[in-house]
């Protein structure tokens, strides 16, 4: 593949992130002991995005947070250190219902590192994965538990979400290239 | 803005966006340190040497903690009890270090320099913790996120560094990130410890206590550096109070929101009064915290650093 191949347009995103909060909804555990945390950087947007939703659904406020995940990374000696984002945590996560979110789902690495991260901050009552795709490769035993699409993809591709105003996700792509971060 | 560097060797040759890329990773490991939690595995099984050739208590203290919090491991050399005592050369001993798998080494030293030399000769990362009279570039950076964190910006702001500039490897490095970033910088002192030369530098020096800090927006105490005087440069501890020491009188001459800051350890009743160091102008306990932030970001960043020569290898 030479040119960036469209994932997913505004709509059909739109449609998953909805999909995605009333996932959420359905399972047992009410809405008000969940926290939304979303996975420095692209998982932030794709967070306060379906805390909102989850909120319009529910009639009720659904708390949501930024987790960064950089300090808990596994391949800090293989690459140049990653920026550090904030980490903010709307309210004590202990014996809370924790869903991380992340914008793409890959080799579970950073999924392992934010499980890390969650341990450093406090014991929520469990600990689940929300992902807008997962694209497999996994190098991890990590799977997540709410899939927003399920894409093929070749190790030497990126898949990157790309984000408008107001958290909107205007396109999911598809190109040639490494991950960002990793030294080629 | 990517940090690719290997070393830290002093802030004359940092850019102003490599200066402000650890300040904004400072930030995130200030606020781990607010954390129930202060540790985190970001260097866990990394080996760190505090090689401290000249003695220091605070800056030990700081990279040890921050070394800690990082989870590295750490060993301390200090020249007294070792073997640069017997007359080993700062090469052999750093050599030896090097050859424990130290993968950092932080050093201290007398001669100007040193750090850059141990760089050019181990493979292991290097820190300078301040060498001789030239650079102390992690003091240099936390002076700087403690501007920032009070003033915001360092655009148009006014900085005063007052006291033994000549002898002050502190005040070199805030020199050099000062005006990196956009600051005025004022050098104020007896002309024996501030001479003009500084000028080339393109500070403005001045001899005179009330111009220097009448519109400041920032007012750096150094300490006088009885140790560092082979002969002394002032008739006395006495006449330097009356003359530029800072007391509330002093203070009530500058700007209402300008700070105090001091890189420690202070002599009180020399360079500035109780009143004034414990006062609410006074950030200097905010500088010792901020100090640890900044250095936890320094070791993780060069940590990440690779020379174009590794990347091959």
């Amino acid at each position: 593949m030479s040119v960036p191949h469209v994932l997913m347009e505004t709509a059909e995103a739109e449609a998953a992130i909805r999909r995605l909060a009333q996932e959420i909804l359905d399972r047992p555990g009410s809405a008000a002991s969940v926290v939304l945390l979303g996975i420095q950087t692209g998982g932030v947007p794709v967070a306060r995005h379906l805390a909102s939703e989850m909120g319009r659904l529910s009639g009720q406020t659904v708390l949501s947070g930024d987790l960064d995940v950089s300090m808990h990374r596994d391949d800090l000696d293989h690459r140049l250190a990653p920026a550090i984002h904030s980490t903010s945590v709307p309210a004590d996560i202990s014996g809370k219902d924790v869903i991380l979110v992340d914008d793409v789902l890959c080799s579970g690495r950073t999924g392992r590192a934010a499980l890390d991260a969650l341990t450093d901050l406090g014991r929520p009552r469990r600990v689940q994965l929300a992902v807008l795709v997962d694209r497999g490769l996994r190098e991890l035993p990590i799977q997540a538990d709410f899939v927003g699409k399920v894409v093929t993809s070749q190790p030497g591709d990126r898949v990157d979400v790309l984000f408008g105003d107001a958290d909107r996700v205007v396109q999911v792509v598809m190109s040639p290239g490494p991950t960002k971060g990793i030294l080629p | 803005m990517t940090w690719t560097r290997k070393h830290l060797l002093d802030l004359q040759s940092l850019s102003a966006g490599e200066i402000l890329e650890v300040l904004d990773t400072a930030r995130h490991f200030k606020a781990v340190g607010e954390r129930k939690i202060k540790k985190v595995p970001a260097l866990r099984g990394k080996t760190v040497v505090n090689l401290f050739v000249e003695p220091s208590t605070r800056t030990r203290i700081s990279f040890e903690l921050a070394e800690h919090r990082l989870s590295a491991d750490f060993i301390n050399f200090t020249a007294e009890a070792s073997s640069l005592k017997k007359g080993e050369s700062l090469k052999d001993t750093a050599k030896n270090l090097e050859a424990l798998n130290a993968d950092f080494i932080v050093i201290r030293h007398q001669a100007a320099g040193a750090p850059h030399f141990l760089a050019r000769v181990l493979n292991a990362h290097v820190i300078n913790a301040g060498d001789g009279a030239h650079e102390h570039p992690t003091q240099g950076l936390l002076d700087l996120f403690t501007i920032r964190e009070k003033k915001g910006s360092f655009e148009g702001l006014r900085v005063t560094i007052l006291g033994d500039i000549l002898y002050s490897r502190v005040a070199r490095s805030d020199i050099w990130g000062l005006q990196k970033l956009g600051a005025h910088v004022t050098l104020c002192g007896p002309p024996t410890l501030v001479p003009r030369t500084f000028e080339e530098l393109g500070c403005r020096v001045v001899h005179d206590l009330e111009a220097a800090i009448e519109d400041a927006d920032v007012i750096n105490l150094l300490r006088i550096q009885h140790e560092r005087q082979r002969r002394s440069r002032f008739p006395g501890l006495a006449e330097y109070t009356a003359l530029f020491g800072i007391n509330r009188e002093r203070l009530a001459g500058t700007k209402p929101d300008a700070i105090i800051m001091h890189p420690g350890p202070i002599n009180r009743g020399v360079e500035v009064d109780s009143e004034v160091a414990d006062g609410e102008r006074s950030v200097i306990l905010e500088q010792v915290t901020n100090g640890l932030a900044v250095r936890m970001a320094v070791l993780y960043l060069v940590n990440g650093g690779r020379l174009p020569a590794d990347e091959a290898a």
